[in-house]
């Protein structure tokens, strides 16, 4: 357990590594990223199989960082970030497998995929607000140059305005840190002092705080209507920065969110619940919709993505610890679902057929000429529709569940969000992948198309794995989650202040 | 009250030090240097000047804290010999840059104004008496005046040096009149007895013409909205040593006077929080807000290089006013922490653009475009300043910032202006984010249209850059190293 510090060290430290034998070598770089990323995805699984969930919130390191504002270097594990954590694992191992092929600047790529992948581990692990924020900045500046060097259509834009409103979004995070430390008299930043601080203020600011707090995060977890930035990042990114984006970076606003913003300020939440639900529950429905009617096969993934962080939302909103872990667990599973429909998008169909634009794709056979890839995308794409026996399904269905009790008509309305998901989904499966056309019968010998090469076969099965392993067995992370919920940290959103 | 002459002359050690340096270089210039190419003598001043820096800092760190000197017109508490080996350490950075820069026609002159320039920042940065830094503030400023219009070949370097001087000119008869009222309503010179008289008499009408006349001179040194007016062009026309030393060490040596003269000579009639009734709070709280206003919003349409970075400039010295009303709580740390770090980060970006312009010229942002193939060094090093200067941990301009905001925010939170212009300063930064951005794309991301031609980094200017992109990592990984000190 105490090993999982390690994580971050070892990604910097690789991205350090991966920069200077870029110089020389590209598949050093590439051997090197991969060895680093491997590396801390067995760390998290080591720390996993150690974890018992009784252990609740677990110090890793706690020192004395900046005295004067009684800031402390204090990283600590609950469920939560386990879980988290051993997702970001999988996630960049996968990554850096879908982006084997990066030619340009491979040094430079991989390092500052790997300060990524470090300040996302270190979000995950801070147990000290100001720390948090050191991390969370980190991975940030990290997106724009990955998304506006190496990226695709409009990639300039599109990094530029994921950028802003990621920056923009901790601005407002910064503001109410700096609040309750300020008004409330906090004696540090540690997650606890600050919580002690914050319910010293007067409720009116109270709210306040909360909404600069939650606000701040949501922006980066898609929330309608600060998700534009979603889907024209998503579609400008790279293939390893897409899957990144979704897959993790996306997770560090929701869990901003639960942590932060919720852990800090239990009491607001349940004022500001009909709120968030409703934008939650527009946000499923609306990004549906506008993803049945894209062209773009990548703008349909993306619009996809908004949509499932929606349900995460929906399931902080509702606030009952079965919606919560719900929550949790749809994290990590929207993080290995979209991660590996980004790679089936960027990776293996884009970059050998050199379109995303579906009136083009309708007219190759696809099913013919990458069966894999077709095979791949269905089972990704039940997955994502929520079919039972893949980790979506358990974790939408405890979102539901669990906001039930609150409010029936979010979780029709979510419900119908599911639908929502099938259509979009299967048509795209339809279009791309069996459209009818004439020249079937011979296409395999006319337009060959490169085949799939080792790292795109095992980044495929290591996501595919896990999204089938969690989905027949969610109690793995649910034993995790569940507990992790009465961690100090966020016990008091449930003793808080019930509706 | 004890007027020791040895004493006198222990503390102004530095000082003694630059001036001996500067008369060295051009001794040494006069002498042996008349035969030789420029290069040569710009290297054996800047050498020699180095080493007298060296020895003023040395100096600086030997003679340590000292309690009033001769009559207490001088105070070297932490505060000044922090800001005294501040502005060594970044007049050290300059000169690196001037190694790396165009040669200017008269080398060893431009050297020894450089070293008088700080021997006038060291003096601002301990005085304790009304005269003392309006001399002091004199010294440096004419030498700054001098440095702008150094380039006399171009005449944008002539307009602002000109522009630079009548603003100059004109505060600084604002601030003698200033500082001449409060002579004449209190009979004192010095900031600690000044402010036993001022709690006695509290603030009366004439006094508030006095400070406001105060504060318009120190908003035009500091380049403060809405007194502004000539930075942008200063920076735009002068030579890049030059605007770099304007951007670093005479922040860093205005500030540290401008918190000593506020809080400890005129902090009884602070007004707001702490004094009764109205008093300088509340002005200098409207020109820290428009000059972040300004700065940050202005600086978005900038297409030159130099004038975003004036811009930048100017709403860095709104958020040092923040500091300087936050220094009620905090105490002087995190504003000189502030002032120290921009200092550094201000000073590499003119380091890294001196050495782009040497290498054929730079005004346009697009100038900067192939920068990563140019050079990787002068890149990385500039993605490492633009990123402190906008904020990014864990740069230490993201800690300066943060100390800052959260002294704000603690000196009354959302009942006192400070907590309203924290939220307004986060708010910006975010406007901020943008255009610095835009720099670093220029540099990084933007391919080049032709292939680019190499720079080749000259070695001392490499290393300064080097050793300043690693003082900004280790301060933003370490504040402590330099907050202990306040503790």
């Amino acid at each position: 357990m105490n090993l999982l510090p390690w994580t971050i060290y070892l990604s910097f430290a690789g991205a350090i590594l991966a920069l200077a034998a870029g110089t020389r070598s590209a598949t050093a770089a590439r051997v090197i990223a991969l060895g680093t990323a491997l590396a801390g995805w067995g760390v998290t699984l080591w720390a996993g199989c150690q974890f018992s969930p009784s252990d609740g919130l677990l110090t890793l390191t706690n020192t004395t960082w900046i005295e004067s504002l009684g800031i402390r270097f204090h990283l600590a594990a609950d469920g939560i970030s386990l879980t988290l954590v051993v997702l970001t694992g999988l996630a960049a191992v996968a990554g850096i497998l879908f982006s084997w092929n990066i030619e340009e600047r491979t040094g430079e790529f991989f390092a500052l995929y790997l300060t990524l992948i470090g300040g996302v581990y270190g979000v995950f692990l801070s147990a000290d607000a100001f720390l948090f924020f050191v991390f969370y900045e980190i991975a940030i500046v990290p997106k724009y140059f990955l998304i506006a060097k190496w990226g695709s259509t409009n990639r300039e834009y599109g990094a530029m305005k994921l950028a802003l409103y990621s920056f923009a979004g901790s601005a407002l995070v910064l503001a109410g840190l700096l609040w309750i430390y300020g008004a409330g008299n906090a004696s540090g930043f540690s997650l606890t002092e600050l919580a002690a601080g914050a319910a010293t203020l007067d409720p009116n600011a109270q709210l306040m705080v909360f909404a600069l707090l939650f606000t701040g995060f949501a922006v980066l977890a898609g929330m309608f209507p600060f998700h534009t930035w979603a889907p024209t990042g998503h579609v400008a990114a790279p293939t390893a920065a897409s899957m990144l984006l979704a897959g993790v970076v996306m997770k560090l606003g929701a869990y901003g969110c639960l942590r932060v913003a919720m852990g800090l300020v239990p009491d607001a939440i349940f004022w500001f619940q009909p709120a968030i639900a409703w934008l939650a529950v527009i946000g499923i429905i609306y990004a549906g919709l506008v993803a049945l009617v894209q062209d773009d096969f990548k703008f349909v993934i993306g619009y996809s993505s908004v949509s499932h962080m929606g349900f995460v939302l929906l399931g902080l909103a509702a606030a009952t610890p079965l919606a919560v872990a719900g929550a949790v667990l749809q994290m990590f599973s929207h993080g290995v679902i979209a991660g590996l429909l980004f790679a089936v998008v960027g990776r293996m169909v884009y970059e050998r057929t050199h379109t995303r634009q579906l009136a083009e794709l309708r007219r190759l056979p696809l099913h013919r000429l990458m069966p894999f890839t077709a095979v791949v995308f269905v089972i990704a794409g039940l997955a994502s529709m929520g079919m039972p026996g893949f980790s979506g399904f358990p974790a939408e269905l405890s979102i539901l569940i669990g906001t039930w009790p609150v409010s029936k008509l979010w979780t029709l309305a979510a419900a119908l969000g599911v639908l929502i998901a099938a259509a979009f989904t299967l048509r795209v499966i339809q279009v791309v992948f069996f459209s009818r056309t004439e020249a079937t019968a011979d296409a395999a010998e006319t337009h060959p198309l490169p085949p799939l090469t080792w790292p795109e076969q095992t980044g495929a099965a290591l996501l595919l794995g896990a999204t089938i392993l969690i989905g027949l067995n969610p109690g793995l992370l649910l034993d995790w989650i569940i507990p992790g919920l009465n961690s100090p940290l966020l016990q008091a959103i449930w003793t808080g202040g019930a509706p | 009250m004890s007027f020791d002459y040895l004493l006198l002359t222990r503390a102004l050690l530095p000082e003694i030090a630059l001036v001996l340096g500067a008369l060295a270089v051009l001794g040494y210039d006069l002498i042996a240097g008349r035969q030789r190419p420029a290069e040569e003598r710009l290297k054996a001043s800047l050498a020699i000047g180095a080493i007298a820096l060296i020895a003023a800092l040395v100096d600086t760190v030997l003679v340590g804290t000292m309690d009033s000197v001769y009559g207490a017109s001088l105070m070297l508490d932490t505060l000044a010999v922090a800001a005294r080996c501040g502005v060594l350490g970044l007049a050290l950075i300059t000169f690196g840059i001037a190694a790396g820069a165009r040669v200017p026609r008269h080398p060893a002159e431009y050297v020894a104004i450089i070293l008088f320039a700080t021997t006038g920042f060291t003096l601002m940065a301990a005085a304790n008496h009304l005269l003392v830094a309006f001399a002091a503030l004199e010294l440096a400023s004419l030498s700054l005046y001098i440095l702008t219009g150094y380039d006399k070949s171009r005449p944008e370097s002539a307009e602002a040096a000109l522009k630079y001087f009548l603003y100059g000119g004109m505060a600084s008869a604002f601030l003698l009149f200033g500082f001449s009222l409060i002579f004449g309503l209190t009979g004192e010179l010095e900031f600690g007895a000044i402010a036993i008289m001022l709690a006695h008499t509290g603030m009366s009408p004439l006094l508030a013409i006095a400070l406001v006349m105060v504060l318009v001179a120190f908003g035009f040194k500091a380049a403060a909205a809405p007194f502004h007016l000539w930075a942008p062009d200063a920076y735009e026309g002068a030579p890049t040593p030059s605007a770099a030393l304007i951007a670093s060490a005479s922040k860093l040596a205005g500030f540290t006077l401008f918190l000593r003269l506020l809080w400890p000579g005129l902090g009884s009639v602070a007004g707001g929080e702490t004094g009764t009734g109205i008093g300088w709070l509340a002005p200098v709280a409207l020109i820290a807000g428009a000059s972040m206003l300004l700065g940050n919003v202005a600086a978005l349409a900038q297409s030159n290089v130099r004038r975003l970075l004036a811009y930048s400039a100017i709403a860095h010295a709104g958020a040092m006013l923040l500091g300087v009303i936050a220094a009620e709580v905090t105490g002087p740390g995190p504003l000189l922490y502030y002032a120290a770090t921009y200092g550094v980060a201000a000073a590499g970006a003119f380091g890294v653009i001196a050495v782009i312009e040497a290498n054929g010229g730079c005004q346009k942002l697009t100038d900067l475009i192939g920068l990563g193939r140019r050079s990787p060094l002068l890149a990385g090093c500039l993605a490492v300043f633009i990123l402190s200067l906008a904020g990014i941990p864990p740069l230490a301009g993201f800690f300066g910032k943060f100390a800052v905001f959260a002294g704000a925010f603690r000196s009354g939170g959302l009942a006192a202006p400070a907590g309203w212009l924290a939220l307004l300063a986060i708010a910006l930064s975010a406007v901020a984010f943008y255009y610095y951005l835009i720099v670093l794309k220029q540099a990084l991301v933007v391919t080049p249209t032709a292939e680019p031609k190499r720079i080749r980094v000259p070695a001392v200017t490499g290393l300064t850059l080097l050793v300043a992109t690693a003082l900004l990592l280790l301060l933003g990984a370490f504040p402590s190293l330099v907050l202990r000190y306040f503790a």
